[in-house]
């Protein structure tokens, strides 16, 4: 009866995937397809033009500080956005002073602190965008006047409109508002660690440093990966777009400094006409994010730990 | 967190729900207005022609018009589509007008699929790439509309009652006329009468005043400029008249028709120097790389800085924080003489056609659409938007017996005193990306913010603009 099973369970299979065929896979091959043609999205008149769009991809220099930018979003947000949100969650759980009766506990006024952090998810992306873009107002905002305020005269950057630091700065925006949710997610995880771990290793006196890498980490390790795509793919995608083009200068600058692939793909189709052209750069940005996928669950692999 | 095998599935999902993420947005996005969609001719049928009528509107069939809710708003529009009811009472509860911020997104679709509207006002951030229209036939040419007679006087073409080289700019090179820019927009140099009252000084003729207003500024605390260094391409506002004026209107037809070396011409050297002068001395408002222009439009208000490059949208656009200030007195400057052989006059000014209106090729009603436009540039309906938003229209002189505010009436008077010696650059309706992101944030913007000298900007748009007239996806035009 063994075949007959597998018939069945394709039998209700059909349904689901057809509809991932035809609303997930096929717009993947419609777009692969355009990539190939001269489509401008604003007639339907195109015409084949083979490998031109992607011979074009090589000598674009703003394509490749897109690139560049984006792939540094890439490497970086994630790092930065999930130790923090590790930090936090591990000071507002376990890090605290021992209390009576309790194994471990978090700082004092944790319950406040979470709260705190998770606050700028309640905020839409573009108010969170606007709220920093007006802090970097290098003649009005808030980061200058408090340079000013204590001393510090001379020290008045021009933020976004510098593009050594312009990137720093949207990214500085991005982190803060997603750490939030990490550290909520992470809390969730550490209250699931059983409190007889920490008691044993503090028998045997452990400090928070060892506490941390040596059971929390590990035990968290798959919502960390969780995390880490999840983070990953916000770094290369609408979120990074939306901080980009409604922060940064020209939108993409200074100096394309700030200039990531999703926003390169906006201008092209919207801007400029070349739809075609635009699909190509879309289709590097999924190589390029099927690649970080990859290496994050390869990396990520390890041998998981039951409790 | 469990231990069973139920983990593993939930990560599985987990994960795919991940990818999931990925490829909606990234390629879905394009995928949603994919191209394709019929063709086929769905016409309504001409109506008859007369002296009321000339331009054979079909006076019971529908018309869909959609308009750009930008710093105009869609009153002006509303109200001429009333006009339009009134000669064709019979297409009434048929006229459709909408309007959005969001041109491109909403329209392309519809261009694509071959049903696009009657008459559409192509214009604001999300402005569809008129290049491409024209180069892909998406356009009706307007010949008919211009040779029609105007709502005012039957014995006059529209045509000649535009303002000089609006018909000119809704060209392509070729005889037709594809657009018609409905607005009329003078660009210069903007500020306070009253703010310069207070250092003694009248709008700076020559160059050298500017400076030496620039420095009397400075040691009241006050800057000469200020610009929105996010969007440097207001900078050419004021910087392509003064390049024309010191050189002639000859290097700016040779910039747009990007020939070789166009921007080594002295004149551009000349104008770049000058102006990084202001950056060097300190008469810009420290910061200004970071503004947008709301931003810098506000700290100008404010009297932080005397002068900014801007167009007249200006006087609606600022009119909150102008009016705090009740004797501010907002005027606008032409380009100041950098010396006395300077090739054109002082007055100098750059001015054209500002909201765009097409009607797509595969309008169903696209005499309906003319006829509107038609109403619009007569007098009745282009006084009501100069009353609204305080902008001039295409339509020469009708401001007879309206009391201008302060801006407009300024940019009358600066009209009048350059007479023939309107400058009218294409760069920015012709090659959108050259002009805002390369030539603009990747060099200007560079410059006046100190990173870069005239001489490395020069440079680097001169590659931008071989780069852009060797790139073959681009279409070129001559002038």
């Amino acid at each position: 009866m063994k075949h007959g099973k597998y018939r069945f369970i394709a039998g209700f299979l059909v349904l689901p995937l057809a509809i991932y065929a035809i609303f997930v896979i096929s717009p993947f091959v419609q777009a692969i397809y355009y990539s190939f043609t001269d489509w401008t999205g604003l007639s339907p008149d195109m015409k084949m033009v083979g490998f031109d769009n992607y011979a074009r991809l090589f000598t674009d220099d703003v394509f490749w500080s897109a690139v560049g930018n984006s792939v540094t979003l890439l490497l970086l947000l994630p790092v930065v956005t999930l130790s923090l949100g590790l930090f936090f969650a591990f000071m507002l759980n376990v890090g605290g002073r021992r209390r009576k009766k309790a194994v471990i506990g978090g700082v004092r006024g944790s319950g406040a602190y979470k709260i705190l952090y998770f606050f700028p998810q309640v905020l839409s992306v573009p108010i969170v965008a606007l709220l920093f873009q007006f802090a970097y107002n290098p003649e009005s905002g808030a980061l200058n006047a408090f340079f000013k305020a204590i001393g510090l005269d001379n020290v008045q950057p021009d933020w976004l409109g510098d593009p050594q630091i312009a990137l720093w700065c949207v990214m500085a925006a991005m982190v803060w508002a997603n750490v939030g949710f990490y550290v909520v997610l992470f809390s969730a995880g550490m209250s699931s660690i059983p409190k007889d771990f920490y008691e044993a290793a503090l028998l045997d006196g452990a400090n928070r440093l060892n506490t941390f890498f040596r059971i929390t980490l590990p035990l968290l390790w798959d919502t960390v990966q969780t995390g880490w795509i999840y983070m990953g793919i916000l770094a290369l995608d609408v979120s990074a777009f939306a901080f980009v083009q409604i922060m940064s200068v020209g939108p993409g600058g200074p100096d394309y400094s700030t200039e990531v692939l999703p926003l390169y793909v906006y201008q092209k189709t919207f801007r400029d006409g070349q739809a075609g052209y635009a699909t190509a750069i879309g289709v590097s940005l999924l190589i390029v994010t099927l690649v970080f996928s990859a290496v994050v669950m390869r990396l990520g692999r390890r041998e998981r730990l039951e409790f | 967190m469990g231990s069973t095998s139920e983990f593993n599935r939930r990560d599985l999902v987990k994960r795919a729900a991940a990818l999931g993420i990925i490829a909606v947005p990234s390629m879905g996005v394009l995928s949603a207005c994919a191209g394709g969609g019929g063709g086929e001719d769905n016409k309504v049928e001409k109506g008859k022609k007369s002296a009321k009528n000339p331009l054979a509107v079909n006076d019971s069939a529908g018309l869909d018009v959609v308009i750009f809710d930008g710093g105009f708003g869609d009153k002006y529009a509303r109200d001429a589509q009333g006009e339009y009811l009134k000669s064709f009472p019979k297409a009434d509860g048929k006229v459709k007008l909408s309007s959005t911020q969001k041109i491109q997104s909403t329209l392309q679709p519809r261009f694509n699929g071959g049903n696009p509207p009657d008459l559409v006002d192509n214009s604001g951030a999300e402005q569809m790439d008129f290049g491409t229209l024209v180069a892909k036939d998406q356009l009706t040419d307007l010949t008919a509309l211009l040779d029609a007679p105007s709502v005012d006087d039957p014995r006059k073409k529209v045509r000649d009652t535009l303002r000089p080289g609006v018909v000119e700019m809704g060209q392509f090179g070729g005889k037709e006329t594809w657009i018609l820019y409905y607005a009329y927009t003078v660009y210069g140099v903007w500020y306070s009468r009253s703010n310069l009252q207070k250092l003694d000084a009248e709008y700076p003729q020559t160059w050298d005043d500017m400076l030496a207003l620039c420095a009397k500024a400075k040691k009241k605390g006050v800057a000469g400029w200020t610009y929105p260094g996010k969007y440097p391409y207001y900078l050419p506002f004021s910087l392509y008249p003064f390049i024309a004026k010191i050189g002639g209107e000859e290097v700016l037809r040779k910039i747009d028709n990007l020939e070789p070396n166009a921007w080594k011409d002295p004149a551009v050297k000349a104008a770049f120097d000058a102006y990084y002068e202001l950056y060097k001395k300190g008469y810009v408002l420290k910061g200004s790389p970071g503004l947008d222009h709301l931003q810098s439009q506000k700290a100008w208000a404010e009297g932080k800085a005397l002068f900014i490059p801007n167009g007249s949208w200006v006087e609606n656009e600022s009119a909150k924080q102008i009016a705090k200030n009740p004797h501010f007195d907002l005027a606008v400057g032409a380009p100041s003489s950098l010396s006395p052989s300077d090739k054109m006059p002082f007055g100098t000014l750059w001015a054209s056609g500002g909201e765009p209106y097409i009607v797509p090729r595969k309008a169903r009603n696209a005499e309906g659409g003319m006829e509107l436009l038609r109403i619009m540039l007569g007098k009745k309906s282009s006084q009501n938007f100069i009353r609204q938003v305080s902008s001039l229209t295409s339509l020469n002189g009708g401001t007879e017996g309206l009391k201008l505010p302060p801006g407009l009436a300024s940019a009358q008077a600066a009209l009048q005193k350059a007479g023939q010696n309107i400058v009218n650059p294409r760069l920015q309706d012709w090659y959108v990306a050259l002009q805002k992101e390369r030539i603009g944030v990747g060099a200007l913007g560079e410059m006046m913010a100190g990173r870069m000298t005239p001489d490395e900007a020069i440079k680097k748009i001169q590659k931008y603009a071989d780069d852009t007239r060797d790139d073959s996806s681009v279409k070129k035009y001559k002038r």
